[in-house]
């Protein structure tokens, strides 16, 4: 029916195992974890970049920022996934980036509501959701081609997966950068800040040292897993 | 006259698209494997840009002074439209370009350059004539930034890294030290 989207053609830089185009035979709940864990959007897949550092100097911003992304990946991923039997293939593209736009505004106007100050300190980056890879990646390759309940499942993961790494770059940065956790001081009056962190270098630097962990750790797991079966058989 | 250099000077250098204010991570990460092609993609980038901050201002004057509200989605049907209308440029004209672009000509349309540059505009209340100078000055920042990125990875591409930093790890230190780099344009201008 549908036909092999470019998109589909070239992966995310640095994606591991990772195959776009196959939706996997799996339940909503493995839907969620995969987003969470092993197809994480920042730390795997490398997507969204610009607000995984644009906004994360403080906890809070991250957290909002997460959240903010969150709604409109669930919201986007619903409608895409109800109305995928009636966009047409040509448009689909178009209608995608409209559906996450009009939820990228009610996300903004929710958050002018209930938490104006973050709202300012995002400044741009909210209206900016609708330009983050993320989501329109996820409309089309997944949400499109499976059901309403996957694909809400599907945002949900990916949404929470994106706030857990946000969260844990926004809380490196803070404490380094600033010494406090969601505006607490942590540390005595003597503890001098590492300005370095708060700035944008601050930001490059801890996303990279956090890709070298998760490279490291995947480096130690294929390393075990090849030393494994040589022990077996060397004990039999 | 003071003015419209000290938005040029201060969209390129001081506060740089990419490594300052992290607009457009995703090409910048993306396509700067080789300098032609990153130089290449900047100039486009610029060329859309540009196209962007006329229709931005267009939209701004004549169209959205009733509606904020409708800015995000009217913004991005405008851009996805530029964005379609260079492709099918380049693709007439500049096949060889077209082909190695590849995916990331398309992507141009969700890249939040094109997109941020249209907010600030607004936000910041540009005329038609700083929008254009800030348009020029982001673009060519754009590309300064993608070309000095391509040509360190064409570097580190024949050098003996360990395994772990092979990926995007050692890509993302670099970034961090070009972004400290700019940082030293900080404060620039205020004197005069």
């Amino acid at each position: 029916m549908t036909s092999v989207p470019v998109a589909e053609a070239a992966p995310a830089p640095g994606a591991q195992e990772f195959i776009p185009g196959a939706p996997p035979p799996a339940s909503a709940i493995a839907d969620i974890w995969r987003g969470i864990g092993r197809e994480n959007p920042v730390l795997v897949q490398l997507l969204g970049m610009c607000p995984t550092m644009a906004v994360t100097n403080v906890l809070a911003n991250g957290l909002a920022m997460g959240l903010a992304t969150t709604f409109v990946l669930v919201g986007s991923g619903l409608f895409v996934s109800l109305f995928r039997k009636y966009i047409a293939n040509e448009v689909r593209i178009t209608s995608y980036i409209l559906i996450i736009a009009t939820f990228v505004t009610l996300a903004d106007m929710l958050l002018a509501a209930t938490f104006p100050d973050i709202r300012k300190a995002l400044g741009p980056f909210i209206p900016l959701i609708v330009a983050n890879c993320l989501l329109l990646g996820r409309a089309e390759a997944f949400a499109a081609k499976v059901p309403v309940k996957r694909a809400v499942a599907d945002g949900l993961g990916m949404g929470l997966g994106f706030t857990l790494s946000l969260s844990m770059l926004s809380t490196i940065r803070e404490v380094l950068g600033k010494g406090s956790i969601l505006g607490h001081p942590l540390f005595g009056p003597r503890f001098e800040p590492w300005v370095f962190m708060m700035l944008p270098p601050g930001g490059f630097l801890a996303l990279g040292i956090a890709l070298l962990g998760v490279a490291y750790v995947g480096e130690l797991r294929k390393r075990r897993a090849r030393r494994a079966p040589v022990a077996g058989r060397v004990a039999a | 006259m003071r003015d419209l250099s000290w938005i040029f000077i201060s969209t390129m250098l001081v506060n740089n698209f990419t490594l300052v204010m992290f607009l457009g991570l995703c090409s910048f990460f993306g396509v700067t494997g080789k300098v032609e092609t990153a130089w290449r993609l900047g100039l486009a980038n610029t060329f859309v840009l540009v196209l962007t901050a006329v229709s931005v201002w267009v939209l701004n004057t004549f169209v959205l002074a009733q509606t904020p509200y409708l800015r995000t989605i009217a913004f991005i049907v405008v851009i996805a439209s530029v964005v379609q209308i260079v492709e099918m440029a380049v693709k007439k004209y500049l096949p060889v370009l077209f082909r190695q672009l590849g995916i990331y000509l398309p992507l141009i349309t969700t890249n939040c350059a094109i997109l941020g540059l249209a907010l600030f505009q607004t936000s910041r209340g540009y005329t038609f004539v700083e929008g254009l100078v800030f348009a020029l000055g982001a673009g060519l920042g754009l590309t300064v930034a993608l070309s000095l990125m391509a040509s360190i990875r064409e570097r580190t591409e024949l050098s003996d890294v360990p395994a772990v930093a092979r990926r995007m790890g050692l890509v993302l230190v670099i970034a961090s030290c070009l972004s400290m780099a700019f940082m030293g344009f900080a404060g620039m201008g205020t004197a005069g």
